[in-house]
């Protein structure tokens, strides 16, 4: 990385990551995008006010992920027999012998993984949109956050109450609970702050760590 | 940087002597080794990428074989206890009737896993021969798959969903089976497989193939 001095990033090219097509680089208007002339690969989407958007919106995704993980998810009725299970429980349902491991797997993927690509968004962003110099690794947090995505999967896991519902929805009646709304909101939020997001600006913003 | 019309041949980073960081986009001279920026290995082409594209591949096939044999639910009511596999949890809705519900299914677990494992099948072998299917069309291809990769978790979610929620006591209860840590296993390796491969390969064999080897 440092050890040759004489090797410098040519910062006047932009290269296609999918199809290695080189381009120059002219940035985008705000709103527009940069597109890869060969394959189609969506290179730059700046947006003003970005940054801030993505902080506020990776707070309140931070706090949906705890309030719906606890309280009530779902729950059914059949006659007089009730049952009402959070998020958190949903996650662990797999308890036996080696399926163990398929419980921390689920725990991870719709809720653990999901809070540390928040937390490490924010770790990235705020001290950039407060104009200060980058946080210490935040080149490494950023880096982590990219390769976390897509194990990231509650709105798969949202798709997936629904599918559920239908299979159980003859057999007994389902209601939703107070975590059920909030995860629907929570993974429209999660979408929005993975569209909002320009990777090229934020790699931009991390690499000139005076100036802006 | 707009899109043009296609005015014939992009220059690629490898033919300006450049190396692109696939991670942050950012072009390095060729001898450059890591990425000063973001500190991912720069490779301009990575031979080894089909050894693991391959390698996961076989290991989601050899999954997804149990998964498909061992049930993936059982079902205890006070009357009866069964287990289902994927395709006979289907079948047994079609007795049933619910024809649209076992289609989708049938569709979701059994059609897009098969499907993935062919797709990236053939994109790794196009790389090394001719192929028929364009560079666009096989560069939509890979992007397809890379993306649905991650929903066939979906199974998994919902196994979860039913065995966490259908617990009610004598009447009706039901608990995952031994299936499902294979399917889990069988997509996370397909990911895994799908992600590994070097999607520029493609462009790089139709180059060769339309105007011989100009690079290197």
């Amino acid at each position: 990385m440092n050890d040759t001095h004489d090797i410098h990033p040519r910062l006047d090219l932009i290269i296609c990551p999918s199809c290695d097509a080189a381009f120059k680089l002219e940035k985008p208007a705000h709103g527009e995008r940069a597109v890869c002339r060969r394959c189609e690969t969506v290179l730059i989407t700046p947006r003003r006010k970005a940054g801030l958007q993505i902080i506020a919106v990776s707070l309140a995704v931070l706090i949906l992920i705890v309030a719906a993980a606890v309280f009530p998810f779902l729950s059914v009725q059949a006659g007089s027999v009730h049952n009402s299970v959070s998020i958190l429980e949903t996650a662990l349902a797999f308890q036996d012998g080696p399926l163990v491991i398929l419980s921390l797997t689920t725990l991870s993927l719709i809720i653990l993984i999901p809070m540390a690509r928040m937390i490490l968004s924010l770790y990235v962003l705020v001290p950039i949109v407060r104009d200060r110099p980058p946080a210490r690794h935040a080149a490494s947090a950023f880096r982590l956050s990219e390769a976390l995505r897509p194990w990231s999967m509650a709105e798969i896991f949202a798709i997936g109450c629904a599918v559920a519902l239908i299979k159980v929805g003859q057999l007994v009646d389902v209601s939703f609970g107070p975590a059920f709304w909030m995860f629907v909101v929570l993974v429209v939020l999660v979408v929005v702050q993975d569209t909002f997001i320009c990777r090229w600006s934020v790699w931009n913003a991390l690499n000139k760590p005076a100036k802006r | 940087m707009e899109r043009a019309e296609q005015t014939g041949k992009e220059i690629t980073a490898r033919a300006l002597g450049l190396v692109a960081c696939t991670r942050c986009h950012l072009a390095w001279p060729k001898h450059a080794a890591t990425c000063g920026r973001c500190g991912h290995k720069l490779i301009s082409r990575d031979p080894k990428s089909l050894q693991r594209v391959w390698a996961f591949w076989i290991l989601g096939l050899m999954c997804y074989v149990p998964a498909n044999l061992f049930p993936m639910l059982q079902t205890r009511t006070l009357i009866y206890s069964q287990e289902d596999t994927i395709v006979g949890g289907a079948i047994e809705l079609i007795h049933y009737g619910s024809w649209s519900v076992a289609l989708v299914i049938l569709f979701a677990s059994v059609a897009i896993p098969i499907g993935k494992f062919l797709a990236i099948a053939f994109l790794a072998m196009s790389v090394s021969r001719p192929s028929s299917v364009s560079k666009s069309q096989r560069q939509l291809l890979y992007e397809v798959v890379d993306y649905i990769g991650r929903w066939s978790m979906i199974d998994i979610f919902v196994v979860a969903i039913l065995s966490s929620l259908v617990q009610l006591s004598l009447l009706v209860t039901i608990n995952p089976g031994p299936a499902s840590l294979f399917f889990a296993l069988s997509v996370i390796f397909t990911m895994i497989s799908a992600h590994s491969f070097d999607s520029r390969m493609i462009w790089d064999a139709q180059r060769t193939q339309n105007e011989g080897n100009q690079d290197e």
